[in-house]
């Protein structure tokens, strides 16, 4: 780098720095807005007096939200269908791509499933046939409509299939030469050296569903068999109060229903905030390896 | 393995004086006691076999509901089902033509989604390239982590935290606002203002990941260019325009094209839980049209044809978008 210690570069430098902290602030500071607000009371809340920081501290909110048992119950649903959907789409990801990932004098119809794959992200039959066909099959209210239909995320399986070509020959080669079949060289092989980019899709793949909300509306009649984000979709986009108990009618003195939905809110997003520190460098990993080709 | 003839044929007559004899024979190698086709079979049972779950839920759910599309043809009457229910021809796709707002529902989507691909480029970009300039490493790592978060929360969760932020009577923007001595907007509630607060709200959630992306593009440009221009009397600003972005130029050229695709997807996640009445004017997209038309006003036949309409005209774009992407920047899906 050449060195420029002009007072232009410098101003420079000192205004792009400020302006990147001001923009990563930015980032940051809705969820500190919500969190601030859940945690304080209701009276200033509706005041508006609550900016980045709680105002007259207290609990209440997050009381209201744990003894709330529809909400405790779609979290559980929500928690559900991630381990399902997950577990579910990385099994068949990894036997999906597998063969799809050989070459066509190796495997005579691989051209052909191929494009019967990728044909499915160009065209959709659409929302309204969709919806019919997993009514149709039964699904409607049960976990598998919110599982099934997105068991195959064929964009993972061309990610991981161009990772597979991009293992050396040799392996496969040798593994035949061994006497191994295409399980074991699957298994043994190549599952093993493609960890990371499957704990990446992983990974992808449990955000996916937690914050999958749509689904839950379109295929769930009842709204005990919510999953969480369309629970909250409910109570918080649409207004509907009809979960709030007369019981809880004096909680409401000390929380109003601005912090009520903050606290829900940031119970929700809780999960992928704790954890995101910590796996941000696969998220990033995940992304240069799905767009940048070497 | 074995090589064996099989299937003489004679082609002349044999006859003492006849030679040379002319023959055609059938080459066979057999191997393990199996030849040809049996022994291909053999060698690739395991990998159809590995294929059959997915084959069978793609097979379910995409390729089932595409022949459901033959509702867009029908007045579709969920009581007599598929077969049952009266074949009306183009009518539904007339009706949809002589719908009052389609116009403006079209018009919302490609405003909406065209100003969300050209936002979403230019942003990441400029913020990649002004995040090199900066120094240390830790610095761009924890701003890249920082300013990718939003895009793992659902637009459940943002919409709720930019309802409460931009309500006109408490909100913390129009607080803000207040100081600057502006009255307060309703911003979500307006149908000037909706639009861009949809798509700065949607460059807000996902510029992390297009900074990432043009970030690692810019890291891998060879510094010896910014030296040499630096010596042929280019400032920063100069190399940045003659260095930089012509060096990104691929990985931009690429990110643009598959884009394309998305000319007509405005974001129904976002627009679906922030719009309301009074907005439709500007806030209706084709998804969210579709949506209560099929699933809340149970008219499928007339929603489904929409949907059908927008199926093939973002088929086409995508397919537009793929082939550019291979012929502009060599990439390949698969």
């Amino acid at each position: 780098m050449i060195t420029d210690r002009s007072l232009g570069r410098r101003v420079f430098i000192a205004g792009n720095f400020t302006f990147l902290f001001l923009i990563s602030f930015l980032c940051l500071m809705p969820i500190m807005h919500i969190l601030a607000i859940s945690f304080s009371s209701g009276a200033a809340a509706a005041a508006g007096k609550v900016s980045l920081w709680p105002v007259d501290f207290t609990t209440a909110a997050y009381d209201n939200v744990f003894g709330k048992p529809e909400y405790l119950r779609a979290f559980w649903v929500s928690i559900q269908r991630v381990l399902l959907g997950t577990a579910l789409s990385m099994a068949l990801m990894i036997v999906t791509a597998y063969p799809l990932s050989k070459d066509p004098r190796q495997f005579r119809l691989r051209t052909f499933y191929a494009w019967v794959f990728v044909f499915t992200i160009l065209f959709s039959g659409g929302l309204i046939p969709t919806y019919l066909t997993v009514k149709n099959l039964g699904m409607i209210d049960t976990l598998w409509a919110l599982v099934l239909p997105t068991a195959i995320p064929v964009f993972n399986v061309i990610l991981l299939l161009n990772f597979y070509r991009n293992l050396p020959k040799e392996l496969e080669e040798s593994s035949r030469i061994d006497g191994a079949g295409h399980f074991k060289t699957l298994w043994k092989i190549y599952v093993p050296l493609s960890l990371p980019a499957l704990a990446t899709t992983g990974l992808f793949t449990v955000v996916g569903h937690w914050n999958s909300w749509f689904d839950g509306m379109l295929y769930m009649n009842h709204t005990e068999n919510y999953p969480l984000q369309t629970f909250l979709q409910t109570v918080i986009i649409k207004m509907d109060f009809r979960f709030i108990k007369a019981e809880q009618a004096e909680l409401m003195v000390k929380l109003s229903d601005r912090t009520s939905r903050a606290a829900q809110i940031f119970v929700a997003a809780f999960p992928i905030l704790i954890v995101y520190p910590f796996l941000q460098r696969f998220f990033i990993k995940g992304i240069v390896m799905g767009s940048v080709k070497e | 393995m074995r090589v064996y003839y099989s299937d003489i044929e004679i082609l002349q007559p044999l006859s003492e004086q006849n030679f040379p004899l002319t023959a055609r024979l059938q080459l066979n190698i057999e191997v393990n006691g199996m030849n040809g086709l049996t022994r291909i079979w053999k060698r690739e049972w395991p990998l159809h076999f590995m294929l059959i779950p997915g084959l069978f839920l793609v097979l379910l759910f995409s390729y089932v509901p595409m022949a459901g599309i033959i509702m867009a043809f029908q007045k579709y009457v969920p009581n007599k089902g598929l077969f049952g229910s009266p074949f009306i021809g183009m009518k539904n796709f007339q009706l949809l033509i002589d719908y009052p707002d389609i116009g403006r529902i079209f018009f919302n989507t490609m405003f909406i989604a065209v100003m969300k691909i050209a936002a979403g480029l230019f942003v990441p970009i400029t913020i990649a390239i002004l995040l090199n300039e900066l120094r240390r490493e830790w610095i761009k790592r924890t701003f890249q982590t920082l300013v990718y978060l939003p895009h793992f929360m659902s637009w459940v969760l943002l919409s709720g935290i930019l309802v409460d932020i931009l309500s006109p009577s408490s909100g913390i923007f129009n607080q803000v606002l207040g100081w600057f001595g502006v009255k307060p907007i309703f911003f979500l509630g307006s149908n000037d203002w909706f639009p861009y607060v949809m798509v700065a709200s949607d460059v807000w959630k996902e510029f992390g990941f297009g900074t990432i992306v043009y970030l690692a593009a810019l890291t891998s440009i060879n510094p010896s260019l910014y030296e040499a221009a630096a010596m042929d009397g280019a400032g920063r600003i100069k190399q940045t325009f003659y260095v930089t972005l012509p060096g990104m130029m691929p990985i931009i050229v690429l990110m643009l094209t598959l884009n394309i695709g998305n000319v007509l997807n405005a974001g129904f996640e976002q627009i679906f839980n922030l719009y309301s009445p009074p907005v439709y004017e500007s806030a209706d997209i084709i998804d969210t049209f579709v949506y209560r038309m099929g699933v809340q006003q149970a008219q499928f036949g007339f929603a489904t044809a929409v949907g059908l309409l927008k199926s093939i005209v973002s088929f086409l774009f995508v397919s537009l978008s793929y082939v550019l992407a291979y012929r502009l920047a060599n990439y390949r899906i698969f």
